[in-house]
């Protein structure tokens, strides 16, 4: 057992160094694969790093504590509304008159604290319920949240505060008073002390936005492995492995439940915050159940429990969903062209043209590819050392028995 | 007056407590005294409501009549965790441990209501934090020996042979300090061996300073080890006193053998 334990810490040592690597030469990789016009990848690139800050936050919920959140993005959206209604000039058009431009620094620890209280607000009458009531009631919240952002904007019965379905433009980019540029965003850009420091400038974003999602994962993976390795963490553990006991052994369960919550929700604001500080946009339609579902789905294919799996599968789903699918009409065309099926192309009767038909073939492609890694891992990607030993032995000890005592 | 010893004192007193689930009532109206320091045992046959009795004192049930007091304190429906920190710990009939947790861990469990790390410490790892989880491992390593299973420490609590998961229970009960501990059926399953073994730790948790109360099935183990006994029968108190006294009452021997016996 010692063995198997030494055996997974260096599994997770090598991802891990894997993943820096990787992070750090991706800029490099990427200018080179585009012949010196890697900007786009790269601004992709970190949008997937908001994704892997919104894993390993669902991760905390669903993973450490065994609570099934369905609703996770409506914290993500409050973390990203709250950002963009204090950081640009939307207050100036609602009822408050006023509009406020706070430090992207400051809102970020605002974001994160708003998404916990509204994670606890929502976990304080229903962790009380057991798995499947909680499930419904996150699912909701998740349908409610867009929903009242994309309804109170213009025309809304007490003013327009959030943009309706326009959501909130122009917000202001994170800025330091100064920042030293030099190759590091970019082969070429000058050594020099740039005062004030602007992110949004076009000399060196995207890598800067890059550079900023980096330190905020690798500042969210040290915290949030320390809490899994503390009386909190356990505490998680216990209340997800037996409620029952767990309290006889004079643990609070609703209060460590809600903590779990809260945090998670916490790690979704943090990563709002800065989502809506990149993008410099904000809509309610960026915050669907489907964002719930993506991120649901990358805690649990790439290991749930597991922070190097978790954080493995955020980007493999972001690659499917965000790189392959989205080019995958192209790819079709081009092979159909390649082997002289080039008439495929043309539209015609029912038939839209190959391009579109597989546009429209997305989700059922998607789909195909999530039912496969199921059915080859069950236990995601890279499991944790007890979701591993759950499955394998369970199911293998469990279905042994039952044939044998069936053919006695 | 020469005579200089103590008087007895309670530590948990059932005053008329009752348990119904809807038309069916498990416990009856009652009532029994353990005083501090003593093996006490609750005995009875199947569906006697010994468990309910446990559930109930233990906050998993709220008693649907009667008043519950521990140390002169008032405890009727209080939530699990508010008894566990009171000092009252507890094993389970079924064993409930966290199955994909070290034995370990299991212990350090039982731990977390005396911890102090708050989520500040928890999330920078503070010296504070550290130095009380260093502290509380090597005692729960300490709560492994006692019970005789330091060896099984890192491996998973379910791959541990049947006989240590119930020890790993009483260590993980132990490990939150309880002035009361409720056993229920240790020695359930266990060979007589076993059995003898089970009950000498029972006795040196009592030497600890620890007030023992337990369930069990089996007379004999009973009969050797408890001062005082209370035996249920379909939730009513039919008998209770010292073992001798216990074994020759004539409702107690109906209700183990069956009225024509």
């Amino acid at each position: 057992m010692r063995w198997a334990n030494r055996a997974f810490k260096d599994r997770n040592r090598t991802i891990y160094t894997l993943l820096i690597i990787g992070a750090l030469l991706f800029p490099s990789f990427s200018d080179v694969t585009t012949g010196g016009s890697g900007n786009h990848l790269v601004s992709t690139a970190a949008d997937a790093g908001v994704y892997v800050l919104l894993a390993i936050g669902l991760n905390v919920v669903v993973g450490f504590a065994g609570l099934l959140d369905l609703g996770y993005a409506a914290f993500f959206a409050i973390g990203a509304y709250s950002y963009a209604l204090l950081a640009s000039s939307q207050l100036s058009g609602s009822p408050l008159h006023v509009e406020f431009h706070l430090p992207f620094w400051v809102m970020l620890l605002v974001a994160m604290f708003v998404a916990a209280s509204f994670g606890a607000i929502l976990g304080a009458p229903t962790l009380r319920l057991r798995g499947d009531y909680l499930a419904i009631v996150t699912l909701g919240f998740g349908e409610i949240v867009p929903r009242i952002f994309r309804f109170l904007g213009a025309g809304s019965p007490i003013g327009n505060w959030t943009g309706g379905v326009n959501g909130i433009s122009a917000i202001d980019p994170p800025k330091l008073p100064a920042f030293v540029s030099g190759p590091w965003f970019g082969v070429g850009t000058p050594i020099r002390v740039v005062s004030p420091f602007d992110f949004s400038d076009s000399n060196w974003s995207p890598m800067d936005y890059y550079w900023l999602v980096l330190i905020l994962v690798a500042v969210c993976i040290v915290l949030v492995t320390n809490l899994h390795n503390s009386r909190i963490g356990r505490a998680w553990m216990a209340v997800r492995e037996d409620e029952v006991a767990a309290a006889a052994s004079g643990i609070n369960t609703v209060a460590i439940k809600l903590l779990a919550f809260a945090i998670g929700a916490s790690f979704a604001g943090f990563a709002g915050c800065y989502y809506g500080a990149k993008l410099s946009l904000v809509s309610s339609e960026n915050f669907e159940f489907v964002v719930s579902v993506s991120i649901l789905i990358m805690v649990v294919l790439g290991g749930m429990g597991n922070i190097p799996g978790v954080i493995l599968g955020a980007l493999t789903i972001f690659f499917v969903q965000f790189f392959v699918l989205t080019n995958l009409p192209d790819y079709a065309v081009a092979a159909a062209n390649a082997v002289g099926l080039g008439f495929l192309n043309n539209s015609g009767g029912t038939w839209v043209g190959l391009h579109d038909e597989v546009q429209r073939l997305n989700y059922i492609v998607f789909g195909g590819i999530l039912v496969g890694v199921m059915l080859l891992r069950p236990q995601g990607l890279f499991p944790s050392k007890i979701r591993e030993q759950e499955l394998e032995k369970g199911t293998a000890e469990e279905a042994v028995f039952d044939i044998r005592e069936a053919t006695d | 007056m020469t005579d200089t010893k103590p008087p007895a004192k309670t530590i948990l007193s059932v005053e008329r407590v009752t348990k119904r689930f809807g038309g069916l009532t498990a416990i009856d109206d009652v009532s029994f005294d353990i005083i501090t320091g003593e093996i006490f045992a609750l005995i009875g046959p199947n569906g006697a409501g010994k468990t309910t009795m446990f559930n109930t004192i233990t906050g998993l049930y709220k008693p649907t009549a009667g008043t519950i007091r521990f140390q002169d304190q008032d405890i009727t429906g209080l939530k699990p965790y508010k008894i566990a920190a009171r000092g009252i710990a507890r094993t389970f009939q079924q064993i409930r441990l966290f199955a994909y947790m070290s034995a370990l861990d299991n212990v350090l469990i039982g731990e977390h209501p005396r911890m102090h790390a708050k989520l500040w410490d928890a999330i920078f790892k503070t010296g504070k934090a550290r130095r009380e989880e260093a502290a509380v491992t090597d005692r729960a390593n300490e709560l492994l020996d006692f019970v005789g299973i330091r060896q099984q420490a890192h491996n998973y609590a379910r791959n541990l042979p049947y006989g240590h998961q119930r020890r790993l229970e009483i260590a993980r009960a132990l490990a939150n300090s309880p002035k009361l501990l409720l056993l229920d059926e240790p020695a359930a399953g266990a060979n007589p061996q076993e059995k003898r073994d089970l009950m000498a730790l029972v006795e040196k948790i009592r030497a600890q300073g620890i007030t023992v109360l337990l369930i069990e099935h089996d007379m004999k183990v009973v009969m050797g080890i408890s001062e005082r006994i209370v035996v249920l029968d379909y939730g009513e108190k039919i008998a209770e006193g010292k073992p001798q006294e216990v074994r020759s009452d004539a409702r107690v021997i109906e209700a183990y053998l069956g009225k024509s016996a």
